[in-house]
């Protein structure tokens, strides 16, 4: 049963070929999807481009109700997957911090990867600068240790804390995508074309 | 023949096909590792070691780069190195097949590449911060997050998107 590496199901020195390959197809998939471009990502907070929320909407619906339809067969143990700690006041500051970021740079880290890929300068600029980043808050660190270690929540899922069938919560995040890919095409239709 | 290439360039995936792939990517990845993909992971281990290696007792006796720095290891050893390398050679075939490669500075005609530039650099130090302080990205916390209901993959998502509508605004010039 699945996680097959933690399982011992594969052996552990497959784990960096499968990386690569896993990476691969992740880069693949995002520059066809055009988010090698700043100005097509951008596109979503201007109602001219919808591919941002049609791709991350959809992916999150398949992935989650692929992961929880493998769990009811017994053949992942979605108890094993890594879910990522929620530190309530971390994950609300850096997100805003992230979407200043997002409009000012127009791309976010796996994008400029895409970006710089394919000899976009612009994308080159915005991977130097996250290292900037990474650099600024490594050495704040001190400053920034009790926002970062602060209101940890643990392991939480949405079916915990709102006391949920997962199932529930997995078919009105569907219902809640598809409606968003109706109303954005009604949005586009409506703003006035940008060509780039 | 030319003007049928060059017409090729701008076209894109169908959203929901580079979406529906990217979900089985994500189902994959959980099933063979127990976790998601990840992005920014990889430029934190870049920096942790030019850190260690130009300054290795600053780097050791600070509480940040000290979690990532182990006896004979390079913290380049690490999963998300990897499949960063593997998303820049995966744009890039992607790339190449589509006739998509080409050095160039991509902005809006109301803008100049330098302010495009200088904006990136900005941009790309504000998200590598935000990163580190929600522990991950679009990719590791959102997407990754969003796909086994975590918590906070969703505060995430909503805060990052949130405040890119609130702050759309005062950054129009750049895009449209």
């Amino acid at each position: 049963m699945g996680p097959l590496i933690p399982n011992g199901l594969i052996p552990v020195e497959w784990n960096y070929i499968i990386a690569i390959f896993i990476g691969m197809a992740f880069g693949y998939i995002l520059e066809a999807s055009g988010f090698s471009s700043s100005r097509k990502l951008a596109g979503v907070f201007y109602g001219y481009d919808f591919v941002v929320l049609k791709v991350f909407f959809t992916s999150a619906v398949v992935a989650v109700i692929g992961l929880y339809y493998m769990d009811y067969l017994s053949w992942v143990d979605i108890s094993q997957l890594y879910v990522q700690p929620t530190y309530l006041w971390a994950a609300i500051i850096g997100g805003m911090i992230m979407g200043v970021g997002f409009l000012a740079g127009g791309f976010c880290p796996g994008t400029s990867f895409c970006g710089a890929a394919i000899g976009k300068i612009d994308a080159i600029y915005f991977t130097i600068g996250l290292m900037f980043g990474i650099f600024i808050f490594a050495e704040a660190f001190d400053i920034l240790e009790p926002l970062f270690d602060g209101s940890n929540l643990g392991h939480i899922t949405l079916p915990d804390t709102l006391n949920m069938s997962p199932y529930w919560i997995v078919f009105i995040f569907t219902i809640i995508a598809v409606v968003s890919f109706a109303i954005s095409d009604k949005i586009r239709n409506k703003v006035k074309k940008v060509f780039y | 023949m030319e003007n049928k290439k060059h017409a090729n360039r701008h076209v894109y995936w169908n959203p929901y096909f580079g979406g529906f792939l990217l979900g089985l990517l994500i189902i994959l990845t959980f099933y063979l590792t127990g976790r998601g993909l990840g992005a920014s992971g990889a430029l934190k281990s870049g920096v942790v070691t030019v850190v260690h290696t130009v300054a290795p007792n600053h780097a050791e006796s600070n509480a940040y780069y000290s979690k990532f720095i182990k006896e004979g290891e390079s913290p380049m050893n690490n999963w998300l190195v990897f499949e960063a390398l593997g998303v820049i050679l995966g744009a890039f075939l992607s790339g190449a097949f589509t006739g998509r490669l080409k050095f160039k500075i991509e902005h809006s005609p109301k803008i100049t590449g330098k302010r495009r530039l200088i904006f990136a650099l900005i941009g790309g130090t504000l998200f590598g911060l935000g990163a580190q302080i929600a522990r991950g990205c679009t990719s590791g916390a959102a997407l990754s997050g969003m796909a086994v209901l975590s918590v906070g993959g969703f505060i995430t998502m909503l805060s990052i998107f949130g405040t890119g509508f609130v702050v759309a605004y005062f950054f129009r010039k750049n895009w449209i």
